[in-house]
């Protein structure tokens, strides 16, 4: 072991002591689940942190997608940036006044690659400000492959204390051997 | 209820002089994600790094790119490669960070996503290994120059609860 002078919480920006990083809960499917719910988050971290390791049932399709909401908000209070490539070109989008919060690409049922996603909430317990995510997703399935940087925007000051995540269009499961783990980062 | 601290350093390499090659053997599988954090330089610029895991020289390798260099973002692809790729074409000091998820499991291919910057580059990639081995040792290198004095690399695990 190694004197190490931090460690970089998710993939950049923030370097923090490796104390600061625990595990809250982890989700692993031993068989297919149309969501997945993390509930009753303490509040008590200043930061949280999903990392995702899934497959969907997407009939022949190499791509299956899903998304997430928080304290089973289903009103459209919801908004979103993306900036992905797909091997061949890269580009942007958007979504306004939505329901959901994309985590995008994991594979389907024409590969057998499984996608990741992971997810920062910055400052998810703060009552005074509107909440603010970021996502680095990639799914290589060895013939064709996404890479997506997702912003996601939730217009509420409430604390977030549940996630939902969902399936996406077309799909009907998140397969067994998917992974959803759910880490705290203490300020 | 968290059982304490879950983001463990296991390893790190920092270059005394400069070297073909930096060697992580012997990884625990008790973790549920890997994160390599690299801080290098190559000693002829203008190259990359590539990695590979449990010595596997296979053509069973694939990785997609999204990046950009100060103009429109781009984006690029290969299938079929005899290693995974982390950095990007730089000649100053780069950084990458790979989280190279669920890599115990005996199950499934691994999927490693990861952010680099160097001194012309930013890039987000994804990395497969098809291989449904348990991921034990992992090996950084460069296609033909070395990488300089100073390179540091360090292996931590994510254990969840």
């Amino acid at each position: 072991m190694s004197p190490v002078l931090g460690i970089i919480a998710s993939q950049n920006y923030v370097r923090i002591p490796p104390t600061a990083f625990e595990s809250i809960a982890t989700v692993s499917l031993t068989s297919s689940a149309a969501s997945v719910d993390f509930t009753s988050i303490p509040s008590t971290y200043q930061h949280l942190q999903l990392r995702i390791f899934a497959h969907t049932d997407r009939a022949s399709d190499n791509n299956g997608y899903g998304s997430f909401r928080v304290n089973s908000d289903s009103g459209s209070n919801y908004s979103w940036h993306q900036l992905y490539g797909d091997g061949s070109s890269a580009g942007g989008g958007a979504g306004t006044n939505q329901t959901l919060i994309p985590l995008n690409a994991f594979g389907g049922n024409s590969n057998s690659a499984f996608g990741v996603s992971i997810i920062d909430f910055l400052d998810y317990a703060d009552a005074n400000k509107y909440k603010t995510t970021r996502c680095l997703n990639g799914l290589d399935y060895n013939g064709g492959g996404e890479v997506n940087v997702i912003s996601g925007n939730w217009r509420s000051t409430s604390a977030i204390t549940s996630i939902n995540i969902v399936r996406g269009f077309a799909v009907n499961n998140w397969v067994a051997g998917s992974v959803f783990a759910l880490y705290g980062i203490k300020g | 209820m968290p059982a304490g601290p879950t983001y463990e350093p296991i390893a790190t390499q920092t270059l005394g002089s400069d070297a073909a090659s930096v060697t992580f053997s012997s990884i625990p599988s008790t973790y549920t994600d890997l994160v390599l954090v690299s801080d290098y330089r190559l000693n002829t610029g203008d190259n990359f790094l590539i990695l590979r895991f449990n010595s596997d020289t296979g053509s069973n390798y694939s990785f997609t790119n999204l990046y950009g260099e100060g103009t429109a973002a781009a984006s690029d692809r290969s299938s079929n490669q005899t290693s995974a790729r982390i950095g990007f074409y730089g000649s100053a000091q780069s950084n990458s960070i790979v989280s190279i998820m669920n890599y115990s499991n005996a199950t499934t291919y691994k999927t490693a996503v990861s952010r680099d910057n160097t001194n012309t580059y930013v890039v987000s990639r994804v990395n497969l290994w098809r291989s449904t081995s348990a991921i034990n040792s992992i090996v950084i290198t460069t296609a033909s120059p070395n990488i300089t004095s100073g390179s540091t690399f360090t292996l931590y695990g994510i254990k969840a609860a």
